[in-house]
């Protein structure tokens, strides 16, 4: 079982972690072009590996873990595919 | 990089090489040891291994050990230096009156292949108040986003991080 | 003794994930006061990087301590997994963020001088 202090350690590191994700999301929001937006949304998805981890130890399910490998194998791929499109137009380009 | 003669002469290695890697990945994401688990990764990593063995290796083996030993000393270097970007980054964000004052710098390397431009690109990245934006690889040329006038120079001028760079990958 | 070596594993591991949420929120609150597109960058690349390598570093740490050597081979394998994990935000967080600064700089965003007002 985990104990009770480092619960509440990892508890009060998943909080600061939403508030910084809320912090993005609000540049994500105003943010006044589109790659305001790109860059505060590859933000929050780099965010949520680090909250997967630690919710994967929390609730002590080692699954978390292969999610979150996925998550950033994801993220990566998604943010590159995004810029290429911004910048040319299309995402295939022969 | 993919010449002819260098992708003949290490194409088993690079299949074996391949091979133990995506395997030792299946191991690892799976973590069953049994023999269904085992012989399906063996099958997969095989056909991986044919399909894909001129990415990852493109060199002869003694030639990458040498790399690889000088690259891990370069990492250790770079751990430091990421350490110092980062509490140079928050001092600039936390302070009040925020002493920032961007440009654009352009310089030029000796660096040719892949992997030394890539290793070089995301140093700089790393490291204090400097993003790589435009690479020419033809050229060597860089055009580097710096946030103040201090990190710009210590890339134009002491050149540091360049040399050290074309000393692990031997292109001087 | 080893109640001992313990407690400074945990106070470790207690230190790791309090600078990783610091370096984290220095980045966020760059994200939000800096000027323009480009400095904005300068703050999540390299804040962000190292924040949740600094994390993810002490959780590992926390296994090391928190599983037994009796546990299933899919249990032990999670520290390997981690420092994957570790290697492979090093190598993609830069990567990501040249990808989205070239994209801007090539389609004609202007970067911010000193002087200029906010975007």
């Amino acid at each position: 079982m985990i104990e009770p202090d480092m619960l509440t350690i990892f508890l009060a590191t998943a909080l600061l972690i939403v508030v910084t994700i809320i912090l993005a999301l609000y540049r994500a929001t105003i943010g006044p072009e589109v790659y305001n937006r790109v860059a505060a949304v590859n933000v929050i998805g780099t965010k949520t590996i680090v909250l997967l981890v630690i919710i994967g130890y929390i609730f002590e399910r080692p699954l978390f873990f292969d999610i979150s490998l996925l998550y950033a194998l994801l993220n990566f791929i998604g943010t590159l595919a995004f810029a290429k499109y911004l910048e040319r137009g299309e995402v295939w380009s022969s | 990089m993919g010449e002819k003669s260098s992708a003949k002469s290490g194409k088993g290695f690079g299949i074996f090489v391949t091979f133990c890697a995506m395997f030792l990945f299946w191991l690892l994401l799976s973590g069953i040891l049994d023999v269904l688990h085992v012989g399906a990764g063996i099958i997969c990593s095989l056909i991986i291994a044919f399909v894909s063995y001129d990415l990852l290796v493109t060199q002869k083996w003694d030639k990458m050990l040498r790399k690889s030993g000088r690259f891990i000393i370069y990492v250790v270097w770079e751990l430091w230096q990421i350490l110092l970007a980062n509490f140079d980054v928050a001092y600039r964000v936390l302070h009040p009156k925020m002493p920032i004052d961007p440009s654009i710098i352009e310089f030029d390397t000796s660096l040719r292949s892949d992997l030394a431009i890539v290793t070089l690109a995301n140093s700089i990245t790393l490291t204090p108040g400097t993003i790589t934006i435009n690479i020419d690889q033809e050229k060597g040329r860089f055009q580097v986003h710096s946030i103040a006038q201090k990190p710009a120079d210590a890339l134009l001028v002491d050149k540091t991080m360049q040399e050290k760079v074309a000393k692990v990958f031997m292109e001087e | 003794m080893v109640e001992l070596i313990v407690t400074i594993l945990l106070v470790v591991v207690v230190l790791f994930l309090a600078a990783g949420v610091f370096f984290m929120l220095a980045g966020a609150i760059g994200l939000l006061r800096l000027p323009d597109f480009y400095t904005r960058l300068h703050a999540t690349g390299k804040c962000d990087t190292l924040g949740e390598v600094l994390i993810i570093f002490g959780l590992l740490l926390y296994h090391i301590y928190y599983y037994s050597p009796g546990a299933e081979l899919s249990v032990q394998l999670v520290p390997v997994k981690l420092l994957f994990l570790i290697c492979f935000i090093f190598f993609a967080n830069p990567t990501a963020t040249h990808a989205i600064m070239k994209a801007a700089y090539n389609t004609g965003v202007k970067p911010w001088k000193k002087g200029d007002r906010r975007m």
